[in-house]
This record gives C-alpha cells, sequence and structure tokens, in this order.
C-alpha cells in the first residue's frame, strides 16, 4: 500500500507487475528504439573517423611496399606521389569508366559491374574483381619509377590481401607486402617478416623469352635464382599459396596485358 | 548489505575469480592472449561492458519482464559491445584489425551474461556496478598472466617490444610455437587453477562421489 494516495499514470505503470502483457510489451519496444538509437548515434557518429582509418590503412601499406614509409611520416602528404588509376585487367589499359571515389565501394561490395567468375583459379579467390585499382610512382623527371599493384589469393586458412610493387620495366620485383591475412602465427604469417619479405626485392617476374617464371619454391627453378623466393620454413601450404597468387596476378588472367604494354613502354 | 564494496571488488581478482573459479569467458581467454597489447584492450574492453551492463540491468531489474528477461540483457549488452566496437573502429584501429570479430563476440562472454543474472538481477545499481568491474578486473589479470607466457615464450616480447631475439630475425631464441596457438592457453589457465587451488585450497570442490575401498578382510 502506497502512502499517497494520488498516482500518476507513470508511478502507476512502474508499479505495475513487470510480467503482465502491456509491460513486457512496452519493455520491448521501449528498450529496443533506446538501444538503436544509441547504436546508430555511435555509429554515425564514428563513421568518418573509421572511413578516414581504412584509407590511411591502406595507404600506409602502399607506402611501405613502394619502400618510402617510416614511422611518424606525414602518411598523407607522401602518399601524393602516388598516381592512382582504376585498371581493365582484359586490356591492361586505365579506364575512367569508374570513378576514382567510387571504386572502393564497388570493390568492397563485390559489385558485379566489376566481378568476372574465373575459369580457372589457381589463386582460390571464386571470382575476380578485374577493375583493379593500381598506383603509379614517377620519379623526378615524370617517368614511372615503380607500379603498385592490388593482389590477393587463398593461402592455407585464409584469402591473403596485399600489395606488390614493381619497377618501372614491369619485370623486376620491388617488394611483396600483405596487409590483411589469416595464416597461421609463427609459420605462414612469416609472411609479415622483414627478412622474408626482403628476398622479394630484385627477383624477376619473367625470363628472355617472356614466360613468367617467378616461384616461390624450397628450391631454385630451372631457370634460375633470380625467378626464385626460398618458401617459408615449416608453412608451405601458404607458401603454395603466396606461389599462385603471385602467377596468378603476373599472368594473362591477372596483370599480363598491362605488363605487357608496360614493358613497351606504351604507359 | 551482505559484501561490502570492497570485496565485491577484490573478491573477483582471486577468491572468485570467473576463469579459474567460475570457469567462464575462457574462450576469448583462448583467441587474444597471443599478445599482451590485444590482451590488454580485450581487458579493458570487457571489463567496460561487464560494469556498465551490470549497472543498467540493475536499473531495470524491478522493471525487467520475467518472460523476455534474458533477451532484455542481451540487448543491453549487444548495445554496449557495438559501442565499444566503433570506439575501437575509431580510435584504435590497429588494434581492432587484430582483435576482430573477438569484440563482437563480447557479447557470447559468459561472464557479462553470467554477472547480469547472477548478480545484477537482485542488487542495486552501484553493487552491481562495482561487481562488474570486479570481475571485468579478474578477468583482465588471468588475461595478463596467460599473454606474458604466450607472448615471451611465444614471441620472445613483452607488448611489441623485443626482449628475446627470435631466430627467424637473426637472434638465438627459438620461439615455441605451440605458445602461439588457442591451444597453449587451455594448459596455461590449467596451470593457473592448479596454482591457485594450491594457494587456496577453499576452491577445492568436494568430490561428487567417494572411491570406495574394499575393507581388509
Amino acid at each position: 500500500m502506497s502512502d499517497q494516495p494520488k498516482q500518476g499514470p507513470i508511478s502507476r505503470f512502474l508499479a505495475a507487475p513487470p510480467d503482465s502483457v502491456g509491460k513486457t510489451i512496452f519493455v520491448a519496444v521501449a528498450l529496443c528504439l533506446f538501444a538503436s538509437m544509441v547504436v546508430s548515434a555511435a555509429a554515425v557518429s564514428l563513421r568518418p573517423i573509421q572511413e578516414a582509418n581504412r584509407q590511411r590503412d591502406k595507404q600506409v601499406n602502399v607506402l611501405q611496399v613502394a619502400g618510402i614509409y617510416q614511422p611518424g611520416i606525414d602518411v598523407q602528404e607522401a602518399f601524393e606521389a602516388f598516381e592512382p588509376h582504376v585498371l581493365d585487367l582484359s586490356t591492361g589499359e586505365f579506364t575512367d569508366m569508374i570513378a576514382l571515389d567510387e571504386y572502393d565501394e564497388l570493390a568492397t561490395s563485390r559489385d558485379p559491374a566489376i566481378v568476372r567468375a574465373l575459369d580457372e583459379d589457381p589463386a582460390g579467390l571464386g571470382d575476380q574483381v578485374y577493375f583493379q585499382m593500381v598506383y603509379l610512382l614517377r620519379d623526378e623527371a615524370g617517368a614511372i619509377d615503380k607500379v603498385i599493384l592490388p593482389v590477393e589469393g587463398y593461402g592455407l586458412w585464409s584469402t591473403l590481401y596485399g600489395f606488390i610493387a614493381l619497377e618501372e620495366n614491369g619485370n623486376d620485383i620491388y617488394g611483396l607486402q600483405f596487409y590483411q591475412h589469416g595464416e597461421t602465427p609463427g609459420l605462414g604469417a612469416e609472411v609479415d617478416n622483414p627478412r622474408w619479405k626482403a628476398l622479394w626485392n630484385g627477383k624477376k617476374l619473367f625470363d628472355d623469352e617472356g614466360d613468367l617464371e617467378i616461384t616461390v619454391a624450397k628450391t631454385p627453378p630451372q631457370a634460375g635464382r633470380e625467378f626464385h623466393v626460398d618458401a617459408l620454413a615449416g608453412a608451405t601450404l601458404t607458401s603454395v599459396g603466396v606461389d599462385n597468387l603471385v602467377r596468378f596476378w603476373m599472368g594473362k588472367q591477372g596483370y599480363g596485358p598491362f605488363l605487357d604494354r608496360l614493358k613497351a613502354g606504351e604507359i | 548489505m551482505a559484501q561490502t564494496r570492497r570485496s565485491l571488488l577484490v573478491d573477483p581478482l582471486v577468491d572468485n575469480n570467473p576463469i579459474t573459479l567460475q570457469v567462464l569467458g575462457i574462450c576469448s581467454a583462448l583467441a587474444v592472449t597471443s599478445s599482451l597489447q590485444v590482451a590488454f584492450v580485450m581487458a579493458l574492453a570487457v571489463t567496460f561492458v561487464t560494469s556498465f551492463s551490470s549497472f543498467f540491468i540493475s536499473l531495470l531489474r524491478n522493471q525487467i519482464p520475467g518472460s523476455i528477461r534474458i533477451i532484455v540483457q542481451m540487448v543491453i549488452i549487444a548495445s554496449l559491445v557495438i559501442l565499444v566496437d566503433q570506439i575501437l573502429k575509431a580510435y584504435a584501429f590497429e588494434i581492432s584489425k587484430t582483435l576482430s570479430v573477438f569484440v563482437g563476440l563480447i557479447i557470447t562472454n559468459c561472464i557479462v551474461m553470467g554477472r547480469a543474472e547472477a548478480f545484477a538481477m537482485k542488487n542495486p545499481p552501484v553493487a552491481s556496478f562495482i561487481d562488474g568491474f570486479g570481475n571485468g578486473l579478474g578477468y583482465g589479470l588471468i588475461l595478463m598472466m596467460v599473454g606474458v607466457i604466450r607472448e615471451f615464450f611465444g614471441s620472445g616480447s613483452l607488448f611489441g617490444v623485443t626482449i628475446l631475439e627470435t631466430v627467424n630475425n637473426g637472434g638465438w631464441y627459438v620461439p615455441n610455437g605451440l605458445l602461439l596457438l588457442p591451444p597453449s592457453a587451455f594448459f596455461i589457465i590449467g596451470l593457473i587453477i592448479w596454482g591457485f587451488r594450491t594457494w587456496k585450497p577453499a576452491q577445492v570442490e568436494e568430490r561428487e562421489y567417494e572411491i570406495q575401498s574394499v575393507e581388509a578382510h
């Protein structure tokens, strides 16, 4: 029994037994509305910062693979040296059909307009984004110094996403770096080891006949040591995955046409 | 109040630790303890979520209908977890990349639900908050203990600072790869539980059965 005989609707409601049907529905609806407002307010207000983080992360990776990144540099400013282009893989030519600022959204949603099914799929992709965002780095004279090409493929547990940096001749590798993968720590995750990544520097993709020779293997191939990157110890399947994905992306279904044009000096 | 605030805060550290005594929250303790930095952020996130979810659930405890009790608790917990996830993505991007799905999985961390159901539904808000905070700290304590062992022997570093130079980087230390894999946390937590029970024999449960001995004739 309450001391105050006069009760407003709110206190009457609060005093009602929690298990009544009306109150159950009210609590459920009110709580859901409130919670969804809190969550969406947080999501909307933090989105610009999160988007900037993702952009920066990608930029840092491009800088790292090109060997420019040092801790503490102004990423934004350093990244401006790079010239982004959307590349049509089938022709090897840059395209204006897709605007640069729309590209990320199309690629993350794997929009059917830029994805094709693969007949041969050694890299375990399922389907392939055949418009890729590539980056050109020019020297002071305006000639191409390096090209940065995104690559992806399946390792042991996960898809590895990364960039490969090539010299202007389209044949010499400057570096390879993965920015996202879920390989075994201590074994396959050694793809992130600086000492292993350094092995890629100076390797060649194609031999004199123009055949793709680069390989990640335990022993050097017939073609010679300059086409061989030593496989990771204890990570056979990750190494095979990296081998497959590099050979796939540098081949006919990947950047082959673009590299041909690069070698011919058409870019 | 039966328990003082101090005991609410301190008991979950050793005497009533959520991992070693209540044996809750093991799954995330396996997943995030291979590096200390990640374990530390995870411990902070879980502490934040258990404290505030206990607080809000306790505030509403007299109004929550019994029939949808668990769902109401889950909605509150899930909202807090999404909040943490969004904040990490905005202000600690590198770490949120490593934690990835495990932040979202705080929702299913039994400690949070366990404290809501066992304590916050029956106690006032401030006591519930302290209880949640204490349990978060207890969880964090075990996470850090496991993390120190795993990162030191698995990668030769602590908080990412190299202490033992590993062979892969040209040093002498051959890291123990097992410690980087989740099962190793099982062994370490098991050893910690053993240690705690040797230290505090009161934690040892009574046997549910007695081995019968045949009387000698």
